[in-house]
């Protein structure tokens, strides 16, 4: 048995008006305190109030959220007893808001065990979930994915349940416009790293091909134009709809190695998750092409799709290694670990541990070339210099 | 050959995971039995319970019990005969059975995400032993 699961979208310009066609009493709304100063929640604020919809804000959360946050969040919607909880900002709020969700329906719970292992039923108790993105980025409005951090162990913890895929998802581009070029490169190459490991993921079907696809020809083409100019409307809405499409094939089929490794980056050196998973797509790409005759047509279909048809499979699938690296530079992310200004005697010292993080992710064994444990640290050290995979 | 869920089988499964390298590795800080239990359904009548004691890195234990209060393991994989079958052939992951509900675990899961590789590579012991399914 497969199976798919999606949100009701609404999406391009005043999507955010679908927040009148809502029922209910009372919503929380889970966010942070950038956004709140940003004036971002006055558009769906605004709404609700029109809709006689009352609301609470929970602006705690921070950049990967951490299991103290949550349980501070679990407390405050069980005080509230909303019939929606609302996700607004990054991927950090959106999962947060859906680890907030699960706690008002089981309260009881630590937010460890935030998995498919609990049943939650939710709906039954009348409680709907809405995400509202203000990034283009990790596509958690369209996935049941929650990831979090685990402060004592500085590891990121990757969990949620199907049951937890949003109600509804709202993309309207003005809660994106005023995205800062930093954000605008980081978020974008969470989409296009999501997009193509959902597409190659041995999990994947071709029902999350399709979106896979799609979403990282759109990324290609239109991140460029989001990071030079933020006011460029089609741009921001185009990676608004990649980014959903990233989300939802990935969650459907899971992401891959660069997820895996990147990981393992971000919970030991605290770096945002799009530059380090976006860091890593090039090596690991490269290493599955070494490996993977499977994995190396898959990237070819993604590379033609995508324009790049340079001849053969293994050519095509360089050119689009080769052309992810080109953008990196253009919208100036990192090529390098080196680059990203870690010393190299601290990335030796945490070598075991980075090694231990990304074999135990479940997003490497999807990867189509597993690799063990000398082949991940030869891949990191490689990542750490800049070096092409050639193993 | 041998024929899936005997105790001929467990045996075989016992001595595949202790000749794992592989597994060894993964597994190295792993403290933690299991009841991996068949639930009735196709060739299988009744509820099956099959006892593995793993502790880091090595298997101690491996036998078919038919008395269910025999041992409190800290945890429990329960799943149709069908999805144990796809599972132990590698036709479906075993987390991806999970995560759609066609198993069951038990347990601390937080404490099995962080051992993914290990799970992974209990699998690929499966691989290796010669089973006669049922069906």
């Amino acid at each position: 048995m497969e199976n798919f699961s999606c949100p009701f979208i609404a999406y391009g310009d005043n999507a955010l008006d679908y927040l009148a066609q809502i029922k209910g009493k009372k919503a929380f709304i889970v966010t942070d305190k950038n956004i709140v100063k940003l004036g971002l929640l006055k558009p769906v604020t605004d709404k609700l109030n029109a809709t006689n919809i009352k609301w609470e804000i929970f602006d705690e959360v921070e950049a990967e959220p951490s299991l103290d946050t949550i349980k501070k969040g679990g407390i405050a919607v069980g005080k509230y007893q909303p019939d929606w909880v609302i996700g607004i900002g990054g991927g950090s709020c959106m999962d947060a808001a859906k680890a907030i969700i699960l706690l008002l329906a089981r309260p009881e719970l630590e937010p460890e065990a935030l998995s498919v292992l609990e049943d939650f039923n939710f709906r039954d108790k009348g409680k709907k979930l809405m995400a509202i993105p203000t990034t283009s980025g990790t596509g958690s409005e369209a996935s049941w994915a929650i990831v979090l951090s685990d402060t004592k162990d500085n590891r990121k913890l990757g969990l949620g349940t199907p049951e937890v895929m949003p109600d509804v998802a709202i993309l309207d581009p003005v809660m994106v416009m005023g995205m800062p070029p930093q954000v605008t490169a980081d978020t974008g190459m969470d989409v296009i790293c999501q997009a193509i490991e959902a597409y190659i993921s041995s999990w994947g079907t071709s029902i999350t091909a399709g979106p896979a696809l799609i979403a990282t020809r759109l990324a290609l083409q239109y991140l460029p134009r989001a990071y030079k100019d933020g006011k460029d409307v089609d741009a921001r809405k185009e990676m608004m709809n990649a980014a959903m499409m990233g989300g939802l094939s990935g969650c459907n089929s899971m992401f891959g190695l660069a997820h895996g490794t990147g990981h393992a980056l971000g919970g030991i050196f605290h770096m945002p998750h799009g530059r380090t998973v976006g860091l890593f797509l090039p090596y690991t790409l490269e290493y599955i092409i070494n490996g993977s005759e499977e994995a190396l047509v898959k990237i070819a279909e993604i590379a033609r799709y995508c324009g790049l048809n340079a001849g053969s499979d293994k050519e095509c699938a360089k050119a689009l290694i080769a052309r992810i690296r080109t953008l990196a530079k253009e919208i100036k992310q990192p090529l390098s670990v080196k680059e990203c200004g870690i010393d190299k005697a601290q990335w030796e010292k945490e070598m075991e541990g980075l090694v231990n993080r990304a074999l135990n992710e479940v997003m490497t064994m999807t990867a189509p070339r597993v690799p063990g444990t000398e082949d991940l640290e030869k891949l990191f050290r490689y990542a750490y210099d800049g070096k092409s995979i050639d193993f | 050959m041998a024929k899936f869920f005997t105790q001929e089988w467990c045996d075989l499964y016992k001595e595949a995971i202790n000749n794992s390298a592989a597994y060894e590795e993964a597994a190295k800080t792993w403290e933690g039995d299991f009841y991996f239990i068949t639930e009735p359904g196709g060739p299988i009548k009744e509820k099956g319970y099959m006892y593995v004691d793993l502790w880091h890195g090595k298997c101690r234990g491996c036998e078919v019990v038919t008395d269910p209060d025999k041992y409190k393991p800290a945890f429990t994989l329960a799943a149709p005969y069908a999805i144990w079958k796809q599972i132990s052939t590698k036709k479906l992951d075993s987390t991806k059975a999970l995560i759609t509900k066609q198993s069951k675990l038990t347990g601390d899961m937080a404490k099995v995400m962080r051992y993914t590789k290990a799970a992974n590579e209990l699998t690929n012991c499966t691989m290796t032993i010669q089973t006669e399914w049922l069906d």
